[in-house]
């Protein structure tokens, strides 16, 4: 699918990006200057943000915080998602 | 323009919810049966839950005008106790014969454990011997791609169920290709945070194609928007798109796949 009227995505998107950056930025420097740097939550967005310089970024990102692992889990310890596989090495 | 909410929580909702709504545009929207936000203490629970999204909903949609579907189920995150799950999905059928019920949904994963998986089968057998559409939750976050793969494995696997009266939820860039190459309809949630904005919505669109996609707000009593699906079609107009093929994405794609079943009539 593609738009009739083909618009400059870096007019529509730019500065939404920008902020959106700039929180990235200021996020991590809050972490850090709070010192829970350990967390593996930090650690997994630490790495995903390698997976900028990839091609189809937002599928990679989305691979990197996820569990790749294949099998059913004994049972459900909790109903809640947490954004990052913590049994990530 | 005129839309389809094809999936909202509502029993969450408030009438000015509804009247949001319509006033976009929304001329039916579909309610799956969902976790209440704590577990139910017996099926019993899930007997008051079932009357609600088949009598009460609709009349309280009816008031404003607005068509209103269900779907049912047990959700996956109140699947990890069998025995109430077994429970639950023997009253289901007797609620099948409702006039708004539109099939079993949303069913599917939330952890990926064993029971939940046990728990699946059971709703796809219910929907296989009924001949009834699917509505398929996959996992949040971390756990979806895993989860959307075990999930369309198991149904694709089994010869009763059409692929093309399925539909696979909350989609994203690294589960919608595997939905799409197996045969099945992909719907693209649009949360503030944990799924979808409308700007990646609308990229995958562009990469995965239009024909077997929807999008919905799945707005409940969490962080949610219930005038997200008006919105991503604004956000088409801005990118450049016309008011047809904005008509396919939020109103033709969904009549179509709810068209399959007998009960879904939209004026």
């Amino acid at each position: 699918m593609k738009p009739k009227e083909k618009q400059n995505t870096v007019e529509l998107y730019y500065m939404e990006a920008r902020a959106k950056l700039i929180d990235i930025a200021a996020f991590m420097d809050r972490v850090e200057r709070d010192g829970f740097t350990d967390d593996f939550r930090y650690k997994a967005f630490k790495d995903a943000l390698r997976e900028l310089d990839s091609e189809n970024r937002a599928q990679a990102v989305l691979l990197s915080l996820s569990d790749p692992t294949e099998e059913l889990i004994p049972f459900a310890t909790t109903k809640a998602a947490c954004g990052a596989w913590p049994d990530k090495p | 323009m005129r839309y389809i909410e094809p999936h909202a929580h509502m029993v969450s909702r408030t009438t000015d919810d509804y009247m949001a709504m319509v006033t976009a545009g929304c001329k039916a929207v579909c309610e799956p049966a969902f976790w209440a936000g704590f577990d139910r203490s017996s099926a019993h629970g899930f007997y008051d839950y079932f009357c609600q999204l088949t009598d009460y909903e609709p009349k309280r949609a009816a008031k404003f005008g607005l068509p209103h579907f269900s779907w049912l189920c047990i959700n996956p995150k109140e699947s990890e106790d069998v025995k109430l799950a077994d429970e639950v999905i023997a009253l289901i059928p007797e609620f099948l014969k409702r006039d708004n019920v539109l099939g079993i949904g949303e069913i599917g994963l939330n952890k990926n454990s064993r029971n939940e998986m046990t728990v699946l089968e059971k709703h796809v057998n219910v929907a296989a011997e009924n001949d009834q559409l699917i509505l398929v939750h996959t996992p949040h976050l971390e756990d979806k791609r895993k989860g959307t793969q075990l999930i369309v494995d198991l149904i694709k696997s089994d010869s009763r169920i059409d692929p093309g009266k399925v539909l696979i939820d909350h989609v994203e860039e690294h589960t919608a290709k595997y939905v799409m190459d197996a045969g099945f309809w992909g719907g693209l949630t649009l949360y503030p945070e944990s799924k979808c904005t409308s700007a990646r919505a609308i990229d995958i669109l562009e990469n995965f194609g239009s024909e077997r996609l929807w999008m919905n707000s799945a707005c409940d009593w969490g962080v949610s928007v219930p005038l997200a699906v008006p919105y991503a079609a604004h956000e088409m107009r801005r990118r450049g798109y016309d008011d047809d093929a904005i008509d396919q994405v939020f109103y033709r794609n969904p009549v179509k796949f709810l068209s399959q079943c007998p009960n879904f009539t939209v004026r």
